[in-house]
């Protein structure tokens, strides 16, 4: 056995969006041990119970992560709605299964951007923000914000979208499509960045079990494992299958998430035009007395939510478990046995967001 | 919403010395660990809730936490639990025994200790040879604790 360093990794580092702190133990170039601490942006969210009534929470929630906001709002809406026994518009399913989708196409465009720049491809980074910024565009025009949008709300949604615009979205993320292709043929089949992705940070099936991974980490392990398949929103009726890779590695979650885009601009095509009239929003009367748990899948996988209310304005308890908290030990497993140089890309093939995890 | 998978509700009260058996049969059964957290009551119980994932279906059972705030820790079969068991020390000083490991309550940093349960804090400076962890573990300490060692 070699020599043993102790090599700090974060809270600040070039590829890090977010603060993770990761000490890394090396045998000359190659990495023996991982320990990770969080906890830098912890924000005490989840305690607002205490002072924000269960109307309000959603809002809150929402402000977990700036990249699945929507998705955020709609499982604190659905964990509140599940305990006071709440039937939501079909209309208001189908707005919040496209506007959860549009978010994990701008999520997605997002991780690859940063994915490019971790391994110092800039002018590809550029095109996928590029991209990206058209979803928000259409954030923008349909619910009024960029980030943070506020639509969703307890009971259903707050906006409508009308035809024109519905065909407006379908126009425009078809239009983004062969551009998107441009950019994932370069992911794929690119030699410089296969040579950075292809058998780097295996995580194999029975690991991903072991350790609790979620979404596009799991399933670039083969797992056929996502909340999609539970039954919230409409996901039923426009025939949704997870995608599924089986090699583990780096290029596998890639591929996950590349397919996936094009997969969600399917499901909004299908939403949009299978989309039925009606009301938005159902009425809300009372408190929330009772316990609700449920799971949504976010782009970066599962998210969990738990509420319970004792027949007061405020809840009791308003718990949100995100991705990144659930795949941090599949990212230590990974890169015990990894060269040093690898890391960087390795963190961010989990595609880690370490504010939602402390919320 | 009934007939969905995510609509089916359990919350099971275990007593806690079924709770390492439960546990075990769990994951000798395949269920995936999905989350375990705290809640606390208005009369200042406090209850551990975990659930778990067995083909898109939740199962959650509770485990009200003892006065004395220690608990037996999970990782010995789900490892990837670490990261809730100090969560919940450090958010409500619920101690857990046999933690893989161990931030010793400084897992999140946060700015008044135990903000979910600060009656606690009183009772750990009263008694601080009873906290012998409360403090930052040295990264020596740590990979002692995850059985690696450091050579100089």
């Amino acid at each position: 056995m070699g020599k043993r360093t102790i090599i700090p990794f974060g809270p600040q580092h070039p590829v890090l969006p977010e603060p993770v702190h990761l000490d890394l133990v090396l045998e000359d170039e190659t990495v023996v041990d991982v320990i990770p601490s969080i906890g830098y942006v912890h924000r005490g969210l989840e305690k607002l119970t205490e002072v924000k009534e269960y109307t309000e929470m959603v809002y809150v929630i929402e402000r977990v992560c700036g990249i699945c906001s929507f998705g955020h709002g709609w499982g604190a809406s659905a964990a509140i709605e599940g305990a006071m026994g709440i039937e939501v518009p079909e209309r208001a399913l189908y707005l919040r299964t496209i506007w959860h989708e549009l978010s994990r196409i701008h999520s997605h465009l997002l991780w690859l951007g940063l994915l490019a720049d971790a391994f110092g491809f800039d002018s590809l980074f550029m095109h996928c923000w590029r991209l990206r910024e058209k979803v928000l565009d259409l954030f923008e025009k349909t619910t009024g914000g960029r980030v943070i949008f506020s639509v969703c709300k307890v009971g259903g949604v707050r906006k409508d979208v009308d035809s024109a615009t519905l065909r407006e979205i379908v126009e425009v993320l078809k239009g983004m499509a062969p551009e998107i292709r441009e950019l994932a043929d370069v992911f794929m089949n690119d030699s410089s960045v296969l040579n950075r992705m292809v058998g780097v940070g295996v995580l194999t099936k029975e690991e991903a079990v072991e350790l609790g991974a979620v979404g596009p980490v799991a399933r670039g392990s083969g797992l056929r494992q996502d909340m999609r398949l539970n039954g919230m929103g409409v996901y039923d009726r426009l025939g949704f299958e997870p995608i599924v890779e089986e090699a583990g590695d780096c290029e596998a979650r890639c591929k996950v998430r590349i397919r996936e885009i094009f997969q969600s601009i399917e499901l909004i095509e299908k939403a949009a035009m299978d989309m039925p009239d009606g009301p938005i929003a159902a009425q809300v009367r009372g408190n929330v007395e009772g316990e609700f748990a449920l799971r949504i899948e976010q782009p970066r996988g599962e998210a969990f939510y738990y509420t319970k209310g004792v027949g007061t304005k405020f809840l009791e308890r308003m718990r949100v478990r995100t991705p990144t908290n659930q795949n941090l030990p599949s990212l230590v497993k990974m890169l015990k046995g990894c060269d040093f140089a690898d890391v960087p890309i390795m963190v961010l093939t989990i595609d880690p967001c370490v504010s939602c995890t402390e919320r | 919403m009934s007939e969905a998978k995510y609509a089916i509700q359990n919350f099971e009260l275990l007593d806690l010395l079924e709770l390492i058996p439960k546990v075990r049969s769990l994951k000798e059964e395949g269920y995936r660990l999905v989350q375990a957290c705290a809640t606390r009551s208005a009369d200042g119980t406090i209850t551990v809730i975990y659930s778990f994932d067995l083909d898109h279906v939740l199962y959650n059972f509770k485990v009200i936490v003892p006065e004395n705030l220690e608990m037996q820790s999970i990782t010995d079969s789900y490892w990837s639990a670490f990261i809730y068991e100090n969560e919940m020390r450090d958010l409500f000083g619920i101690r857990f025994h046999h933690l893989a490991l161990d931030y010793g309550g400084h897992f999140f940093k946060v700015a008044m200790p135990r903000p979910w349960n600060p009656e606690v804090v009183q009772e750990e400076e009263k008694a601080p040879e009873a906290a012998p962890e409360e403090r930052r573990l040295t990264r020596e300490e740590m990979l002692e604790i995850m059985g690696s060692e450091v050579e100089e």
